[in-house]
């Protein structure tokens, strides 16, 4: 039965989304952005396993991949902004508006 | 007796005619393009071209002589010009229009000499000849070409012409909207004229006129109706009849020998030319529209002469003289083949004495600095006796003083009248007295009575470059009318173009009609007498009655268009103008500015918190999951 | 295989890299009149060889470009496509010419403007030579381009107001057209957007009609017809003259040549159905772009109103359905961009000297520039449409041709020809005639430079007023063609009524 691994990474998914939402450190946001993209990860793998190809295995790849390149930028990013405001608060960071 | 048919021509003078369009107008483009180069023998190739014009036209005219009457009729053949409306362009040579061409030339000739005195202090005198040069090539066209397409080339080139012309001076505002004003009006008649080809193009399907004559019987009355009227719209315009009129008063801003040559001889009886031309198919004896133009013809043979009788200004009172003049062409031109000869004939006398007595005018104002006030003249007679004599052959020939040029031709317009409808020929003859009266007026208050000069007016005769020209255009003057009309010797000339009327007319020299009005000629000579000759002159024109304002402000033709059109147009244009830039384009740049102002309360959203957009892409996916089970559950 | 359309365009676009490259100006300018030469003298001898009566188009060229979608690279002109071609090569390297100095005094590139000329040739030839629905879409929108910077970095002082109202305008209208294009690719359902497969493959009227808006609607913006016209006088008033001179000459005759060519030929019964909505619009822009052209006091909004005027005539001719009225209304849109080229170009000679667009400003030039007001008018009495010169050949046959089967319409328009006099002559007089005004008695007469700008332009104004069979005889089979499908369809629906 895959259907636990499927409510496991509903749950994260949960849980990564409302850290997005209501964190206001950046790191901790960005944990959870990893953490949803984990979620889907397993998701994925899952459904491989269900279906019984290997689609959903490729693809967690992919976003291994993709998240492997946006922690570097990401991370880059905050420190950037982190050495200049002395603060990960993303709250902090709203000059680009309107 | 029908017109002749329109046969092909090639060889001979006749098979080179374009010579006599392609002469002028090449002495325009050299004197045109060469500017300032060809200031020196600028008038002396203007003259050249014109001459060797005439030349050509009197050899084409020998040649035509030399055929059977009832083959009179060619047509020369030039090129494509239009394919499918004009193919071929071609010249059509027959007594009507050869008849022009040597009045053309030959006083325009005449005319392009005097004017080498006339202009000679002008500095832009080189302009002034490629003009003329220009519009004689214009107005060969107008009468040469055998189709109503070219005959409209020739016929708004000779607009161009004269709008050129009247606005010769152009630094004066006065000559620069007398000219503009004068293009438009004729504008509104080559609107009517367009028209009229149009139908003729869809009803015949050719717009030459050998296509015309042959495939006429097939059209409907209603459309022959139509085309006779706008032609006569047409002519209207160009020949300043009633009710375009306004223009010709005005043109005479331009210099004395175009008011000679394009407002008195030529351009603008190319109306009366338009109706002959047209006449066997659209101006049949008795029509609608031939009534029309005989009613338009004495309403302004009277006009004219009301006109006359007022004004001050000696180029104005002989222009009123002229629209009079063409009335009665008009008037004759509209009684079908009893008057075509006559109208033509008139037309050809008129070019002749009308031009000589444009050219004295010309001579006088030369003399007096340039006015043309009359009441400052008096007692010319004296100092410039060749320009006297020349001009009271004209005057004589006018008012139709015996066995003079007018009298002959214009008692013919007044018999074959009385004949058609008499109440038209009465007043035909009321006008002659009214002329017999206006010309008096004018010649006893430029050369006889009391010296009212200026000051500084010392007056002198022209130069023989300028007094020739008279000599020669009152020798027609005398001559032309009797020799053209005795013996229906004209009629008979121009029957293959035109026809000829059922029963040849006899000339009466005692004919009631002709009676009454030498009488009245007499009298108002008399009458102009005693106020104008006997009398004293008052420098400043009196107030007058309610007449004498009427006659002098034109019978208020100009407060009418200006009540009536410019008005109305002005207020039109404001209107439009604000309509575009309020309406239309309001309606764009408000639309822009909505669109514009709602983006900006939109834009708001985008606060720059990242977790308010977190938010959103939250939300917007909680609603398309929500949708997407409410969809597929239904 | 002729390799001459694409030569055509291909020589700008090289010319213009080439011209973007060289580093000195003087160079830059020469380059580019050379190579605007050049492309005049291989379109001459191209036209040479050109046979009226021969195929419909001719010098075709097709490539594969999209094969998935059927979208080819595909050229060839039949009569009327050729003369518009011939139109834009002759203006262009007059305007280069003519706008010499005209990049000079700004802050932008000399050498981009120049470019930017040869990019609007090659895109202008390349509309016309299209033979494939879509690869005409793609330059009909990619003409924008270039335009939309020589008049938003070149322009007057309002010139971004300007460039953004004409390019937001052409591409409402352009979209319009997109969707009609698919739309038509897949009704017709022939797996290619050739022209020549698409004609006739619509036969539903109620398809044909949602289809032809579509188009009708981009056409009548770029024309522009009534009530679509207000960005033209913004546009061509602020924009530099030799731009302007393109913009009305040529880039507007790609809305009259796409109805003549697309909206009567792929959609005839609904180019019969929409007839009376068209000429009632063009008769209302005859004469409402005459009444407003009267009312202006800035000379160049001024001519751009006489073009609105002028362009009702070229519409109405050819919604007239007849030979006569299309072939006056094709020679109109060459004879149009002469005349109307003339009269910005002599309008911005004066504009330069003076430095104001007003007419209020003038007067009395006449007496200080003789050539260059005896120019002005001959462009002006062109625009009259005065016999003798070009305008009046195709004037009077649009109208002729529409009185055979619109004799209404005709009328109206026909009050026209009075009207502008009124807006020309007045403008002449205002500028040119009275007493010299203090301001420009300083003026220069033309220098030899404008000279030779206005010299051709002259000619072919004079030159086509008595000799306009040339181009009427390789206008008028195609334009028989042209029309057929709609008179079948008249044929038709009369044959119907008669039943």
């Amino acid at each position: 039965m895959t259907t636990h691994y499927l409510v496991l990474s509903a749950l994260l998914f949960v849980i990564g989304g409302v850290g997005v939402l209501v964190r206001r450190n950046a790191i901790v946001v960005f944990m959870c952005v990893e953490l949803m993209l984990n979620a889907c990860n397993l998701a994925f793998v899952t459904f491989a396993r269900q279906n019984g190809n290997l689609d959903g295995q490729i693809i967690a790849f992919f976003v291994m991949i993709v998240a492997a390149a946006e922690v570097v930028i990401g991370l880059a990013i905050i420190v950037t902004i982190f050495r200049t405001r002395r603060s990960a608060s993303v709250d902090d960071v709203n000059l680009l508006k309107y | 007796m029908e017109p002749a048919k329109i046969i092909e021509h090639a060889g001979g003078v006749i098979g080179v005619s374009w010579l006599l369009i392609a002469l002028p107008l090449l002495g325009a483009a050299v004197l045109l393009l060469g500017g300032r180069r060809t200031d020196r023998f600028g008038h002396l190739l203007g003259v050249a071209t014109a001459v060797a014009s005439f030349v050509v036209g009197v050899l084409v005219f020998l040649q035509l002589l030399g055929f059977d009457p009832a083959e009179r009729r060619r047509v020369v053949p030039l090129y494509d010009f239009i394919p499918g409306l004009v193919d071929p362009m071609g010249l059509l040579i027959d007594p009507l229009s050869i008849s022009f061409v040597l009045l053309i030339t030959g006083v325009g000739s005449l005319i392009h000499i005097y004017s080498i005195g006339y202009m000679a202090h002008d500095p832009n005198r080189r302009r002034f000849f490629a003009y003329l040069n220009l519009f004689v090539a214009a107005m060969l066209l107008l009468v040469l070409a055998d189709n109503y397409i070219g005959l409209y080339v020739g016929w708004e080139g000779v607009g161009l012409a004269s709008y050129l012309l009247i606005g010769f001076w152009q630094h004066k505002p006065s000559a620069a909207t007398a000219a503009k004003k004068a293009f438009i009006v004729n504008r509104v008649g080559d609107f009517g004229l367009a028209i009229a080809i149009f139908i003729i193009f869809t009803t015949f399907n050719t717009v030459s006129f050998a296509g015309v004559m042959t495939s006429g019987a097939d059209a409907s009355q209603g459309s022959l109706t139509a085309i006779g009227l706008l032609l006569l719209l047409g002519a209207c315009g160009k020949s300043a009849q009633l009710p375009l009129q306004s223009w010709l008063l005005d043109a005479m801003e331009g210099p004395t020998p175009v008011s000679a040559l394009i407002h008195a001889a030529t351009m603008v009886t190319a109306g009366v030319y338009l109706v002959t031309r047209s006449g066997a198919m659209f101006f049949p004896e008795g029509s609608t529209a031939a009534i029309a133009v005989t009613i338009v013809g004495v309403a302004t043979l009277l006009a004219g002469a009301i006109i006359g009788t007022a004004k001050d200004d000696i180029k104005k009172a002989l222009a009123g003289s002229t629209m009079s003049q063409i009335g009665y062409m008009m008037l004759a031109a509209g009684i079908g083949p009893a008057g075509y000869a006559f109208a033509i004939a008139h037309l050809i006398t008129h070019g002749f004495f009308k031009a000589d007595m444009f050219l004295g005018a010309g001579s006088v104002m030369h003399a007096m600095n340039d006015e043309v006030d009359m009441r400052k003249y008096g007692g010319l007679r004296k100092v410039m006796p060749i320009t006297f004599a020349t001009f009271m052959i004209g005057y004589l020939a006018i008012i139709g003083f015996p066995l003079l040029s007018g009298y002959f031709t214009k008692d013919g317009i007044i018999e074959s009248a009385m004949e058609h409808n008499a109440t038209l020929g009465w007043l035909a003859v009321l006008g002659a007295g009214i002329t017999g009266f206006y010309m008096s007026r004018l010649v006893f208050m430029t050369f006889f009575g009391k010296k009212r000069w200026e000051a500084d007016a010392h007056p002198h005769e022209s130069p023989a470059v300028m007094t020739w020209p008279l000599i020669i255009l009152s020798a027609g003057s005398i001559v032309l009318g009797g020799y053209l009309i005795l013996g229906n010797r004209f009629m008979t000339f121009l029957a293959p173009a035109v026809g000829l009327p059922e029963h040849l007319p006899s000339f009466h020299p005692f004919s009631v009609a002709g009676l009454v009005t030498l009488a009245l000629v007499a009298a108002g000579a008399a009458l102009a007498w005693f106020k104008y000759g006997a009398g004293e002159v008052p420098v400043t024109a009196p107030r007058g009655s309610f007449l004498t304002t009427f006659a002098r402000r034109d019978l208020y033709g100009d407060a009418i268009n200006e009540a009536l059109f410019m008005r109305p147009g002005q207020w039109l244009t404001r209107l439009a103008v604000f309509f575009d830039n309020r309406g239309i384009d309001g309606l764009v740049n408000g639309l822009a500015a909505g669109i514009g102002g709602t983006s900006g309360r939109l834009r708001r959203v985008q606060t720059g918190f990242v977790r308010s957009y977190a938010l959103s892409i939250f939300v917007g996916a909680a609603i398309l999951v929500g949708a997407w089970f409410v969809v597929g559950n239904l | 295989m002729h390799y001459w359309l694409s030569t055509l365009i291909g020589v700008p676009v090289v010319g213009a890299l080439g011209v973007a490259a060289v580093k000195n100006e003087l160079r830059a300018k020469q380059a580019t009149l050379g190579v605007s030469l050049l492309v005049l003298v291989l379109a001459a001898i191209m036209a040479v060889q050109f046979s009226p009566n021969g195929d419909k188009f001719q010098f075709t060229e097709t490539y594969d470009w999209v094969p998935s979608f059927g979208i080819h690279f595909g050229l060839g002109v039949d009569g009327i496509a050729l003369v518009l071609i011939l139109l834009s090569v002759v203006l262009v390297p007059i305007v280069v010419l003519a706008s010499w100095h005209e990049a000079d005094k700004g802050k932008r590139s000399v050498r981009t403007y120049f470019a930017l000329l040869l990019v609007l040739e090659a895109m202008m030839i390349g509309v016309f030579a299209a033979t494939d629905v879509f690869l005409f879409y793609v330059f009909f929108e990619a003409m924008l381009i270039p335009m939309y910077f020589m008049i938003g970095s070149y322009g007057g002082a309002q010139r971004s107001y300007a460039a953004v109202k004409f390019l937001l305008y052409s591409l409402f209208g352009g979209l319009l057209m997109l969707v009609a294009v698919i739309a038509l690719y897949s009704i017709a359902d022939k797996g290619s957007f050739m022209f020549s497969d698409l004609v006739g493959s619509v036969q539903d009227v109620g398809t044909q009609k949602w289809l032809f808006l579509g188009f009708f609607i981009a056409f009548a913006i770029k024309a522009p017809l009534w009530p679509f016209h207000t960005w033209l006088p913004d546009a061509a008033a602020q924009a530099p003259a030799g731009a302007a001179v393109l913009l009305v000459g040529v880039l507007d005759k790609v809305g009259t040549y796409g109805m003549l060519r697309f909206c009567l030929e792929l959609f005839p019964a609904a180019a019969d159905y929409f007839t009376p909505l068209v000429l009632v619009l063009s008769v209302v822009g005859i004469v409402y772009g005459a009444i407003v052209a009267i009312g202006q006091t800035d000379m160049k909004r001024l001519i751009a109103y006489t073009s609105i005027s002028h362009f009702g005539f070229i519409t109405m001719g050819v919604f007239a359905i007849t030979v006569n009225g299309a072939s006056g209304a094709t020679l109109y849109m060459v004879n149009h961009g002469f005349s109307t080229g003339a009269l910005f170009l002599i309008a911005g000679f004066l504009i330069h000297r003076r430095g104001s667009q007003y007419i209020k400003d003038y007067g009395g030039v006449q007496k200080v520039a003789p050539i260059l007001a005896g120019t002005f008018l001959v462009a002006g009495l062109s625009g009259l449409a005065l016999p003798g010169l070009n305008s009046f050949v195709s004037e009077f046959m649009v109208l002729i041709g529409s009185f055979e089967t619109q004799p209404v319409y005709a009328i109206i328009a026909t009050s026209g020809v009075v009207l502008a006099a009124i807006y020309i002559l007045w403008m002449y007089q205002r500028t040119m005639n009275g007493p010299t005004a203090d301001s420009v008695r300083e003026m220069k007469d033309l220098n030899v430079r404008e000279k030779w700008v206005l010299a051709p332009l002259i000619a072919l104004i004079v030159a086509l007023g008595f000799f306009p069979k040339p181009l009427l005889d390789v206008i008028n089979p195609a334009v028989t063609d042209s029309i057929s499908q709609v008179q079948h369809v008249q044929k038709a629906s009369v044959a119907q009524e008669g039943q």
